[in-house]
This record gives structure tokens, C-alpha cells and sequence, in this order.
């Protein structure tokens, strides 16, 4: 557990002790679930399922070694996640062959309930996951990571084995930001310390005790998986935070920490655009849940500025956070995973 | 007395390469682990764990790590008095901060000592569930050894306080290498590793005088070391392998430094050529402004199993039955102290690469189940065999 640090001679809101007893209570590392035959025995215990979804898109570079590490290690050696699927948009690259070579169960988006169309957007390939796969637990894990580990899963599905009442778990790790006094700062990039958290202070203070709510790495329950709207861009996971948030509070989250994570770095451009996909799931969430009255409809043009010499123009990139309803409104979804 | 078993046969060998694909995620995941810890000579701690780790994982007995940072497991005999060796050296040629990511493609992988000398780590890891997988039990107590500073001025510190220290008699051993399949070492070389550095002492303060400072000397002195090569039989060869010197267009160079090996089968003409370099840098000192030294590092006795031995002859055989021609070359890693120890050993290649030594060093990953093929072929010979070495 780690320890928490407080301003000092400032008297602590509620929602600050709130934040205090929760980072103390649910935030692990994954070193507490070293031992994989304890995990197994815990997996026997709870009797649930476990599926790990990697949604791609043109990742050939590193999807294979994230297919051997986690069959071997996690398959093969000890049978602690029961799927291993890929779900992909649409790559142009060799990424479904190369990881359906190394046996992984590789899936098209777009074959993938096809009477309700295909979306492209990352949020897509983890909504259509939760039909396609199995498991009581969905494990979701990018696939750009370059320094790929089993505890990329065990770190995240370990506190649902052991923590009932925890429905959802967010991966955090250590950024390369400047280290002084023994203190780490939460380093949770550029997008979460400039918008997200920001946002999350005015509107949801107690969100911002995830130290890296934007990350790619989480797991949950399929029960609440199912109930969950899913925007298919950019704002899947900060629509996510804030329905879990409103409808089963704090703690139904955890998080760990994994320690470091190797992946390539998004220039400025593409950041400006996750941060205008971000923003128009916040404020479609603010609507939903009538927090700021009279908000206008959200403009979906994104517009950027380019300079060539004297000669500057207009970038204009139009981002529809598009959504999808919860998988469990769907009647083929009933029907497949007998809930009705 | 030698007693020489029979010969493994083609069908044989082939059928336990068949029987190997069935391990293929689970090597594959040590390969890629094994490479991605960077792990330079004298800082090999991480990927010792992961050996300790996997070794744990697979139940053998006496596990260890020793003073020089070796780690060390038996996989058990049914004869608790014969034992055999399969090593690898743990250390790679990159620096801690280097990138160690590795790459994966169709039937590829690449990465910085993904060759020299994760795979031979992996393959290590891997070594008790190949046999396993094979159903192979030996007689002998199989000692699966991570050895540390085998490069550079390591000077096979690892493999060598193994062998000074161990209380287990070998009967012989494998040295286990990356790249490339074929290889088949049985000989060593005399060697001698060292470095020169010129030092002008602040001597040269401006550009115009004595233009190339320390490199004008080093220059001369490496074109007179190159002089003592004897092309003459036994041949005896002064390899050049890197010089480092200056920092820019315009300053003159305060230091330089060449890093060589002298290297025979003839262990009196290494000292004889060790001596003469001495004498140059002697020679050059007298007449220098500032100081030229010569360190010597590393040292290597000349040592040769045999072509005729029959450990050689079975592993010719083994690869001649996976259609692969043997690469007769002779070592100067770890191989060297086995041999100097009176240990019948060969060092083995385990698949095909490119780029060794560089950040892009890449292996084929099929041709993999060829080396483990062979590996345990020549290990089972040597289980069934009772050797003796002249040396």
C-alpha cells in the first residue's frame, strides 16, 4: 500500500479524506500478487473466468511478443486467464497474422455483431470484446506496450479475486518526470495533468485519486461491463470513470501500479485530438447526468493550426464521440450470455 | 578407458525435434524475458534472478548463487556420482541504459544480445522442460550454470571460480551460445587482451602544435603492432578491436586508447608477442611528452579436445543428421577454462542470426528446435559416455 502525503497546515476536505482512505485502501503494486500458484488458488476460490482482449489497429511491431509472453506465461504455464483474444479494426500491417500465429484468437470488429454496423475507434473493438468474449472479467491491455510482462494482467485481475465489492481496476505506472525527496509524483501524462485532472478537480474531485485514469490497461467485471455506455473514440475510459463513479462510487474501483511502461510517445497533434475527444465525452457525461444546465450541443470540429513559411492555414479534423449502448440493452447479447 | 556409445539416429534426432514444437510459447517468453534484461558484465544480478526464478519454477535441487555471481541448479541423476554441465554466460556487450526492447516478427525476433547471450539464457531456462517434454532421464546430475563477466576485462571470472570452487566432479560439459547453429568450437586459443593509452598530459595547448596529439602516436603505435603479426605456423595474430580517441574537428586529443588481442595455439609465442608490445609502448614512452601505458586484462591458455575425440565426432554426427554443416571454430570464451580444467566441452550454437553485436541483432526462431535438437543429442551421448581427456 502507499503511503499518502497531504499539504501540510491545510485542513483536509471530506473529499480529501475520502481520496486519503481509498488511495490507502485500494491502490496496490503488482509485486503483492508475485505468487502465480497463490492467484491460481484465488482464481479457484472466487470460480470466475478470465478473458484478455487486446484491441489493435496496425500493431505488428508488438503484438506478437505480447501473444507469447501471456500464452506462455499465463496459458500454458499456469492457467490463469482462460481467452486470449485480439479484436481488430481493420489493420493494413501484419498484426492478425502475426498474432494468431503465436495463438492468439484473433477477431475482425467489424464481424463482430454486424447487424449493428462497425465504428472505427478503439472504444468499438472493447465494446464488441464484451460479446464476443467469455470470461466473468475482462482484462483490456493495449498493444503498443513494448516492455510486456505478465503482470500487465495479474496486476489488474488479482484485486477482483480478493476484493468482491471492487468492480474495476486501473493500471498506473511510474512516468520519467523528475524525482526529488522520495516523493513520486503521480506522472499520470500529459492529457490527464492538463485536462483530465483538471476537470475530474472541478467536477468529480474524488476521480482524481487515479493516478492514471486514461490508461489503456484495466480490468473488470463483465457485470458491470455490460451496463456500461460506451463512447468508440478517445473518451471511452474518462465515460467510464465517471458512470462507474455515479452509479457504484468510489470504491468499487482499485488501482496498481505496474511500475513502468514502455510505448510510443504521441506527438502534440494527435495529443490535441485526444484532448477534444476527452472533452466532448466529459461535457456529453455532464449532460447526461444534468450537472451544468443549458450546456449548447458539442461542436465535433476540431480545428488546428498549420504554419509553412508565411503561409498558414486551417487543419480541421471533425471527432464524433459516437457511443454505443451498454452491451446488456442488446438482445443477441442476452441471448449469447443467457441474461434473460 | 573410453567407452563410446552408440551414435544417435536421424529418425531419432528428428523425432525430438518434432516433439520440441510443443514448448515453442514457453521458450519464446524466456527468450524475449532473457533479452529484454539488460544485464552488462559485472551487473548481471536481474537476469541471474530470472534463471533463479525459472530454476525454482522447475523444481530443481541446489539452487545457488556464488560469490562471482553465478547462478547455478542440478537437475538430478539416477547416478548421484556422475555429473555433466550445460552453461551460458548471463552477460551481454550493452550498457544498463541501452534499449534492450525485443522485436518480434514472423518467425524473427531482434534485439540488442538477443543472440549473445539471451538465447543461450533461455535455452538454459528452458533445458529442464525440453527434457521432460522428451521423457529423457539422465543418469547423470545435469549442473544448468549461469556464468557472469565473461567479456572484457570479466575474463571469464564466472565460469572460472565455478570450476575453482565447485565440489562436484564434471565429467563434461556444453557451452551454450545464441548464434550460430553449426558452430562447433573444441579448441581454444592462446590469448592475450589489452589496452594501450596514450596520455599527452595537457601537452598540446593550442591547435597548432603537434596537430593530432595523443592519435598521432596511437596511430604509429598500432601500425607498429600490427608489424608483429607472424603469418608463419603456428600463426599468431594481433587483432585491433577498438580505439578511442578525441571529441571534436578542432581540439587536439589529450587521450587515446587501443583495446587488442594477441592470440596463437601457441601459449609461449602469446608471451613472447605479449612481451614485444610491452617493449613498443616502453620504446614510445621515452620519447613522449606524456605517459603511454600498456594493461593487460585477460589471458587465455591454448587447449584442444580433439577433432578425433569422440564427443566431436558425435556432435558432427548430430549435425549432419539435421542436414546442417559444422562451423569448426575455435573459442576463447568460456570454453577455454573447461578445457584448461581437463573437461571434455564443446561450445554449441543454437540457431541462425544476423547482425551480432549490433542493436539490431536478430534470430531466427524456427531453426531453434534444430539446436535444441542437437544440444540434447550430444548431451545424451555424453550422459551415456565415460570420457577421458589428454588435453
Amino acid at each position: 500500500m502507499h503511503q499518502v502525503l497531504n499539504l501540510k497546515g491545510k485542513p483536509m476536505l471530506e473529499v480529501d479524506k475520502t481520496v486519503a482512505r481509498w488511495l490507502k485502501t485500494n491502490t496496490f503494486h503488482h509485486s503483492e500478487f508475485w505468487d502465480m500458484q497463490e492467484l491460481i488458488r484465488a482464481k479457484e476460490r472466487a470460480g470466475i473466468s478470465i478473458s484478455l482482449c487486446i484491441p489493435t489497429l496496425n500493431e505488428e511491431k508488438t503484438i506478437g511478443k505480447e501473444i507469447i509472453v501471456f500464452k506462455s506465461e499465463l496459458m500454458d504455464r499456469y492457467p490463469f486467464v482462460d481467452e486470449i483474444a485480439v479484436i481488430d479494426s481493420g489493420s493494413t500491417d501484419n498484426t492478425i497474422e502475426i498474432a494468431a500465429s503465436y495463438g492468439a484468437d484473433t477477431y475482425l470488429s467489424a464481424e463482430i455483431l454486424p447487424e449493428h454496423g462497425f465504428k472505427a475507434g478503439k472504444g468499438e473493438n472493447l465494446w464488441k470484446a464484451i460479446h464476443q468474449l467469455k470470461g466473468d472479467v475482462i482484462c483490456y491491455v493495449d498493444a503498443d506496450i513494448k516492455n510486456i510482462h505478465p503482470k500487465f494482467v495479474t496486476g489488474l485481475v488479482a484485486p477482483l479475486l480478493y476484493r468482491p465489492e471492487v468492480q474495476y481496476v486501473k493500471a498506473f505506472y511510474d512516468r520519467p518526470l523528475a524525482l526529488s525527496e522520495g516523493l513520486r509524483p503521480s506522472g499520470g501524462g500529459r492529457v490527464t495533468e492538463i485536462l483530465v485532472r483538471p476537470l475530474f478537480s472541478i467536477f468529480f474531485p474524488e476521480l482524481t485519486a487515479l493516478m492514471q485514469p486514461l490508461s489503456g490497461e484495466y480490468a473488470v467485471r463483465r457485470g458491470l461491463l455490460e451496463t456500461l455506455p460506451f463512447p468508440i473514440g478517445y473518451g471511452v475510459e474518462t465515460s467510464h470513470l465517471i458512470d462507474v463513479f455515479r452509479t457504484h462510487g468510489l470504491d468499487a474501483f482499485a488501482q496498481t501500479d505496474l511500475d513502468r511502461r514502455v510505448h510510443r510517445n504521441q506527438s502534440t497533434i494527435d495529443l490535441g485530438k485526444m484532448s477534444f475527444g476527452i472533452l466532448q465525452a466529459f461535457l456529453n457525461r455532464l449532460r447526461h447526468y444534468d450537472i451544468v444546465s443549458e450546456l449548447p450541443e458539442v461542436n465535433g470540429m476540431f480545428r488546428q493550426l498549420q504554419a509553412e513559411g508565411r503561409c498558414y492555414e486551417m487543419l480541421n479534423r471533425e471527432i464524433i464521440e459516437e457511443e454505443r449502448p451498454p452491451m446488456v440493452n442488446l438482445p443477441e447479447y442476452r441471448e449469447r450470455h443467457g441474461r434473460d | 578407458m573410453t567407452k563410446e556409445p552408440a551414435q544417435k539416429t536421424t529418425d531419432q534426432i528428428l523425432d525430438n525435434r518434432q516433439s520440441l514444437s510443443k514448448l515453442r510459447e514457453i521458450l519464446f517468453a524466456n527468450i524475449i524475458m532473457a533479452g529484454e534484461i539488460p544485464s552488462p558484465t559485472g551487473l548481471e544480478r536481474a537476469v541471474t534472478q530470472f534463471l533463479s526464478d525459472r530454476f525454482s519454477e522447475g523444481w530443481l535441487n541446489d539452487i545457488s548463487r556464488d560469490q562471482a555471481g553465478n547462478v547455478a541448479a542440478v537437475l538430478p541423476g539416477t547416478d548421484v556420482k556422475r555429473n555433466l554441465l550445460v552453461a551460458a554466460h548471463v552477460d551481454k556487450i550493452w550498457g544498463e541504459s541501452e534499449d534492450h526492447t525485443v522485436n518480434v516478427g514472423v518467425g524473427r525476433m531482434s534485439g540488442r544480445g538477443i543472440a549473445d547471450n539471451g538465447l543461450g539464457v533461455a535455452v538454459l531456462a528452458t533445458l529442464p522442460l525440453v527434457l521432460e517434454a522428451l521423457e529423457i532421464q539422465l543418469k547423470s546430475n545435469l549442473i544448468l550454470l549461469g556464468t557472469t563477466r565473461s567479456f572484457g576485462r570479466g575474463d571469464l571470472a564466472g565460469m572460472r571460480f565455478f570450476l575453482e570452487h565447485t565440489d562436484r566432479e564434471i565429467g563434461a560439459a556444453l557451452c551454450l551460445e545464441g548464434m550460430n547453429l553449426g558452430r562447433l568450437s573444441y579448441s581454444c586459443l592462446g590469448m592475450a587482451r589489452g589496452v594501450i593509452s596514450v596520455d599527452s598530459k595537457g601537452s598540446f595547448s593550442s591547435p597548432d602544435e603537434h596537430s593530432s596529439g595523443a592519435i598521432a602516436c596511437l596511430n604509429e603505435l598500432v601500425r607498429e603492432l600490427l608489424e608483429l603479426n607472424r603469418d608463419e605456423f603456428p600463426e599468431t595474430k594481433i587483432l585491433i578491436g577498438s580505439i578511442e580517441a578525441g571529441s571534436g574537428y578542432n581540439v587536439p586529443p589529450g587521450r587515446a586508447m587501443v583495446r587488442f588481442e594477441i592470440r596463437s595455439e601457441d601459449a609461449d609465442l602469446v608471451e613472447r608477442v605479449e612481451t614485444e608490445v610491452k617493449s613498443l609502448v616502453g620504446q614510445k614512452e621515452v620519447g613522449y611528452v606524456g605517459e603511454v601505458n600498456v594493461e593487460m586484462i585477460a589471458h587465455r591458455q591454448p587447449g584442444n579436445l580433439g577433432a578425433d575425440h569422440p564427443l566431436v565426432k558425435e556432435a558432427r554426427n548430430t549435425l549432419s543428421c539435421l542436414g546442417i554443416r559444422p562451423n569448426v571454430e575455435p573459442s576463447i570464451s568460456e570454453l577455454s577454462a573447461l578445457l584448461d580444467q581437463k573437461i571434455p566441452s564443446l561450445t554449441l550454437g543454437i540457431t541462425k542470426g544476423e547482425n551480432r553485436h549490433a542493436p539490431d541483432e536478430m534470430i531466427h526462431l524456427e531453426p531453434i528446435f534444430d539446436g535444441l535438437a542437437q544440444i540434447v543429442s550430444v548431451l545424451q551421448f555424453m550422459d551415456a559416455s565415460g570420457f577421458e581427456f589428454e588435453g
